[in-house]
């Protein structure tokens, strides 16, 4: 770690259950400054659980967290903390200036108006009703609030959900602007790719513990598999029987295109050539932070049903 | 290890300026409000159309009752926007999420609060301003300044312990069915402490029922400035006020910071 890694989060072997459902067990994890953390994992997986420890509004059973060396939930705490939380709904008769306004009001060194305008993109409907407000817009307002105070720490829980494309990318890019400010972020996302491209690093929770931990590049070279596409005009049957080929799907059944997984590429495509089947248009591709996590994800179940 | 460095630490013990926090909520949660017909036009109109036709069109004493009942719709009419803000406006944005989202946010609770009774309060005044206006002018209601100032004293402030009871029931209901039970609670409450007809014709049974109600002695309070009370101490209504509002403050503080809400 050089100097200038300054540590603003640190979670120590924290625990949580609800009732006789452990939810959490034996987390340890930091985050740094200037640094974006996903935290990702199937539904369940105590995600949610884990940010809401981290902002103080569930209790710890075991462990131990601290924030700016505080305790969460603090009011200090919260001065330095932006957060966007799944929230269903905005009070309907307020306007989206209103609103970002009064959230600015909270901080002792907010964020210009003007600035978090840029970020959000919402300077066009900012005298809009919250009630008129698309799920896009409501998020990019959600995103608004979690940023008007210049917050140190930005806790943003499935930021994207019910954003198109382009929304999605602008706010991409105002995440890592921030992050190039000096904000260090908590993100917890179904989207592998934002993941896959925001993370400095990611962690994996699979039933309240944490299964893997790296960049997004150390956890897809975990998984060793690559694709091998092409279009054939084989029986798939064929292809199945190919030693090393590990799995064969057909993609597209009118234009015969397959794909294979293999864990060892380079021989399977021997073995496929070998058999001397005519093939066209072949590509090989690494798996994708998607594919590893679907992976890793099974490894863990069936390990684990297998207790 | 503890992050102890002060690079970091260096802007923490930075405030912002609680009285604008103040400002800006108690603002931006009246203007929302006053935009939502669905609460401001039942909670301005309901004490005013039942004075109008029971004090004034119907009235059975115009000597006394226009006055009489002037008081008593005033009472009801404060009631109702601290029950309605309060109660159902907390239940309906913890069920949103959005109160998790203030709750999280940097807000001092405080403010939340603050902005709240600020807002009863300007309801309140406004309902006041409406009954004192149409006693005045068409029933005929005569009384000194002091009076008047006395009463609307008391109205305003007598909203307060109907705060509390609305923080309580907006953190323990549940957003579907919290409009719904305070109307339940709201409206029974106002006629059996004697809010829409004088206390006393009520049966028996009930008038002893009132004392455990607080309208009952809010209203009792507000009634001796007329001389139209039935003569109990002043200090049993203010002690019976002040232990509701006691109570319903302990209850809402330990609901607000019960952890582990789901």
């Amino acid at each position: 770690m050089t100097q200038k890694t300054q540590t603003v989060a640190t979670i120590s072997n924290v625990g949580k259950s609800f009732g006789d459902k452990q939810v959490l067990s034996g987390i340890n994890m930091q985050l740094h400054q200037s640094e974006i953390l996903s935290v990702l994992g199937p539904n369940g997986a105590g995600k949610t659980t884990l940010i809401n420890t981290m902002l103080g509004r569930l209790s710890l059973d075991a462990g131990e967290i601290s924030l700016f060396g505080h305790p969460p939930g603090s009011m200090l705490v919260k001065r330095q903390t932006g957060a966007m939380l799944q929230v269903a709904g905005l009070p309907d008769m307020s306007t989206v200036k209103e609103h970002i306004e009064l959230f600015q009001s909270y901080y002792a060194e907010p964020m210009s108006y003007q600035q978090v305008m840029d970020y959000s993109g919402l300077k066009d409907i900012e005298n809009q009703y919250s009630k008129t407000l698309s799920g896009g817009q409501k998020q990019r307002l959600l995103f608004a609030l979690a940023i008007c105070g210049n917050p140190k720490l930005l806790f943003l829980d499935e930021p994207t959900v019910g954003m198109d494309i382009t929304a999605r990318k602008s706010l991409w890019k105002a995440i890592e602007n921030l992050k190039a400010n000096g904000t260090s972020i908590l993100l917890t996302t179904h989207y592998l790719e934002e993941a896959d491209r925001l993370s400095d690093r990611i962690v994996m929770l699979s039933r309240g513990k944490v299964v893997r931990e790296g960049t997004p590049a150390q956890i897809k070279s975990q998984i060793n598999t690559k694709k091998i596409r092409f279009q054939s005009k084989v029986n798939i049957s064929e292809l199945v029987a190919i030693k090393h080929v590990e799995k064969a799907t057909q993609l597209h059944a009118e234009n015969n295109y397959f794909e294979l997984e293999s864990t060892n590429a380079e021989e399977a495509l021997k073995e496929l050539f070998k058999h001397e089947i005519a093939i066209s248009d072949l590509t090989i591709v690494g798996a994708a932070l998607e594919d590893a996590f679907e992976i890793i994800n099974n490894q863990d179940s069936t390990s684990s049903a297998s207790e | 290890m503890m992050m102890t460095d002060s690079s970091i630490n260096l802007n923490l013990d930075k405030k912002p300026s609680l009285l604008k926090i103040f400002y800006l909520e108690a603002k931006t949660e009246t203007i929302r409000l006053f935009r939502t017909p669905g609460f401001s036009i039942p909670t301005l109109l309901f004490p005013v159309m039942f004075y109008t036709f029971f004090g004034i069109v119907f009235s059975m004493n115009p000597a006394t009752m226009p006055t009489y009942l002037m008081i008593t719709y005033a009472v009801f009419g404060v009631i109702g926007p601290a029950l309605f803000s309060f109660g159902v406006g907390i239940a309906i944005e913890r069920g949103q999420g959005w109160f998790d989202l203030k709750e999280v946010s940097p807000m001092p609770a405080s403010a939340y609060i603050v902005s709240r009774i600020a807002l009863t309060f300007i309801f309140s005044t406004a309902i006041i301003v409406l009954l004192f206006g149409i006693g005045a002018v068409f029933g005929e209601v005569r009384l000194f300044h002091s009076q008047w100032i006395t009463l609307a004293a008391i109205f305003i402030f007598g909203s307060l312990p109907f705060c509390a009871i609305g923080m309580t029931l907006g953190l323990y209901l549940k957003a579907s069915s919290a409009p719904a039970t305070v109307n339940l609670i709201y409206l029974p409450m106002g006629f059996l402490s004697g809010l829409w007809l004088p206390i006393n014709f009520l049966p028996e049974f009930m008038q002893q029922f009132a004392n455990l109600l607080p309208p009952y002695h809010l209203a009792q309070l507000a009634l001796k400035v007329t001389d139209m009370d039935l003569g109990f101490p002043i200090i049993l209504h203010i002690s019976v006020l002040a232990a509701y509002t006691l109570l319903f403050v302990f209850l809402a503080v330990k609901a607000y910071h019960k952890k582990d809400k789901q």
